[in-house]
């Protein structure tokens, strides 16, 4: 694949054959490779279940894995995690914050624990707090708080330590879409200032905007990686797609179908049917002269280059989440097999 | 020393390693955070106070007048029933050390906690000592209550603080087998009942409530050695004196074997739940 890793004296997280197995047989991490370079973002995308927490967990010192090489900021993570934490911050899937402390108290109560002292505490907290919005709600009890200012809040608080890389366990799991874009713009931030951010993600939206590397994972596995236009370029054949009134559409999809021998695809939205043109242009051409013979007049004809969706979709077989408010996300479920 | 140590040790530092001081400011943060937790969550504030009142007046007021004559001649029943209850409400109130630590635990505070470069053993520390204090509060509010009531020492007032100090420190040492249940079990929900399961029967088969004699045989001979009773007995001898306890104990024994028992559950509790602790992967 396009993939790339840095040399490893240049990668800021360097992962190699790394494999985790709950109990028996739950292989969670099935031989993840990962290496990227500092001063991006890179994007984990993957379903429920795919591994992603736990290889966050992993980086971030909470989980002994089975077995592997994993080098975080220089530092050999498994062998010592204590330097390890002094160079990382973490946000998980929970806002870890306090309800009955203050915003400002919470991001103080870490940084002490990051090893500040008080009055650098203090004076740290306000610079983050600032960075993430929140000064003027920074007196307030945390159960005050909207679910965004939570993940603000948690974000500000694993920042307090000036961690070299942040890992954001899919960040924005469970918030409305203007929260949404708070800390899409928040965690681009972060990237302009020098830290490097590893964030999880179901929602290619999320990867498309942010990452500057995507890697998919699949059932504990690493299956591609490389650029969002990169990944769109793996898969060459464009798609064909045809709207029609309801009364032809039966008609339109039997044309599609003895024109490139597939069965073509309906978009639930709309009504739109899709199919592979492996010749491009001239699958389009053909298509509308048959459709004019049979006397059927196509609402709309368009060629598209696939989308990451469909990407996502070759590569495990399973569609991503939407970002779409309208379906319920999947936001307080654990994600692996503990 | 030498030139040359002094500059192997400067330029090659050890694997990251978290210092003394930095175990004592932890897990004075930590402590801090959680006390304030208390006083900021109204309903355990009022729920921890409240009840051990409550306790307190119903069965004074309620079973007092019945139970006064299977007491040893010429005590009022609220003499009895002050120590014991201060070991009923310090051994509840270690409960709460559970539940917190199942809470965070919930919200994936620990494994905020885990990632940050601190000390440990603070996370436990810190919530059995704010959890100390809490229990010390509640006590001494249960103790105004008491002696509004009618409750008076009847050795000295230096008997009287040992005895209220040695109830904490039982409290604080059960703190620790609530925290290795709490680590086990890491939901907070389960976490509830199974801190009151065994709480309730070594509450009720003790000396708490009342003497032990009335007890069958059986039970009694569980109830006479149960740590409960043994720290009740050593309360009422600090407090009451000798014709508080049954023949063939004394002050003394009892206040011995009481802290023996502190020592034991506060040594092998805090080293199993710190060894839960390092390998809990949280939920």
């Amino acid at each position: 694949m396009t993939a790339h890793p840095p040399a490893r004296d240049d990668a800021i997280v360097d992962v190699r054959g790394l494999h985790h197995t709950f109990g028996k047989d739950v292989h969670a991490l099935a031989g993840v490779d990962l290496a990227f370079e500092p001063g991006i973002v890179y994007g984990l995308l993957g379903p429920n279940g795919a591994g992603k927490t736990t290889l966050i967990r992993v980086l971030a010192t909470l989980l002994q894995p089975t077995r592997g090489q994993v080098r975080v900021a220089g530092v050999d993570v498994l062998a010592d995690p204590v330097t390890a934490r002094t160079r990382i911050g973490l946000a998980g899937q929970f806002a870890a914050v306090d309800e009955y402390l203050s915003g400002r108290e919470n991001v103080e109560m870490v940084g002490r624990l990051y090893g500040l002292s008080a009055r650098e505490s203090r004076r740290r907290t306000n610079e983050v707090l600032e960075g993430v919005g929140l000064t003027d709600d920074a007196g307030r009890l945390v159960r005050t708080y909207s679910g965004g200012m939570r993940r603000r809040l948690d974000v500000a608080a694993s920042l307090v330590g000036r961690p070299q890389v942040m890992f954001l366990d899919e960040p924005t799991t469970g918030i409305d879409p203007r929260n949404r874009l708070d800390l899409w713009e928040l965690i681009e931030g972060l990237v302009r200032d020098g830290t490097t951010v590893l964030l999880t993600t179901q929602y290619l939206e999320e990867a498309d905007q942010l990452a500057n590397r995507i890697g998919v994972i699949d059932r504990g596995r690493i299956v591609t990686e490389g650029t969002a236009d990169e990944l769109k370029d793996t898969l060459e054949t464009a798609v064909l797609e045809v709207g029609a009134v309801a009364d032809d559409r039966t008609v339109v999809a039997r044309v599609l179908e003895e024109l490139t021998g597939e069965t073509p695809a309906a978009d639930p939205v709309r009504g739109h049917l899709r199919v592979p043109a492996r010749a491009g242009t001239k699958t389009l051409l053909e298509v509308v002269r048959r459709l004019d013979e049979v006397g059927v007049e196509p609402t709309d004809v368009s060629l598209l280059k696939p989308s990451l969706d469909d990407v996502f979709l070759a590569l495990t077989g399973d569609r991503p989440t939407s970002v779409d408010p309208a379906t319920p996300p999947a936001a307080r479920t654990p994600e692996e097999v503990r | 020393m030498s030139a040359a140590s002094a500059t192997t040790t400067a330029v090659v530092p050890r694997a990251g390693h978290i210092g003394l001081r930095r175990v004592v400011t932890d897990t004075l943060v930590l402590t801090r955070r959680n006390l304030l937790r208390n006083v900021r969550l109204p309903q355990l504030l009022l729920f921890s106070t409240i009840q051990p009142v409550m306790f307190l007046l119903l069965f004074n007021f309620v079973f007092g007048g019945a139970i006064g004559g299977s007491l040893p001649a010429g005590f009022d029943y609220i003499q009895w029933l002050i120590p014991g209850l201060l070991i009923q409400v310090a051994t509840f109130g270690a409960g709460q050390t559970a539940l917190g630590l199942t809470e965070d635990l919930s919200k994936g505070v620990i494994d905020r906690f885990r990632s940050l470069p601190m000390a440990r053993s603070a996370v436990l520390a810190g919530r059995t000592f704010a959890d100390l204090g809490r229990n010390a509060a509640v006590l001494t509010l249960m103790l105004a209550v008491g002696f509004a009531i009618g409750f008076r020492w009847e050795t000295s007032f230096l008997g009287f603080l040992g005895g209220f100090a040695i109830a904490l420190a039982f409290g604080y040492a059960l703190s620790w087998v609530m925290a290795t249940i709490g680590l086990l079990v890491r939901n907070p929900e389960a976490a509830q009942s199974a801190v009151f399961l065994p709480v309730f029967p070594l509450v009720f088969a003790s000396s708490v409530f009342l003497p032990t004699q009335t007890m069958p045989d059986w039970l009694r001979v569980f109830a006479d050695h149960q740590p409960i009773t043994v720290v009740a007995n050593a309360l009422r001898g600090l407090m009451l004196g000798q014709q508080a306890l049954l023949p063939g104990q004394s002050v003394a024994g009892e206040v011995v074997a009481a802290i023996g028992w502190i020592i034991g559950i506060t040594v092998v509790f805090a080293l199993l739940s710190v060894r839960i602790y390092r390998r809990v992967q949280s939920s």
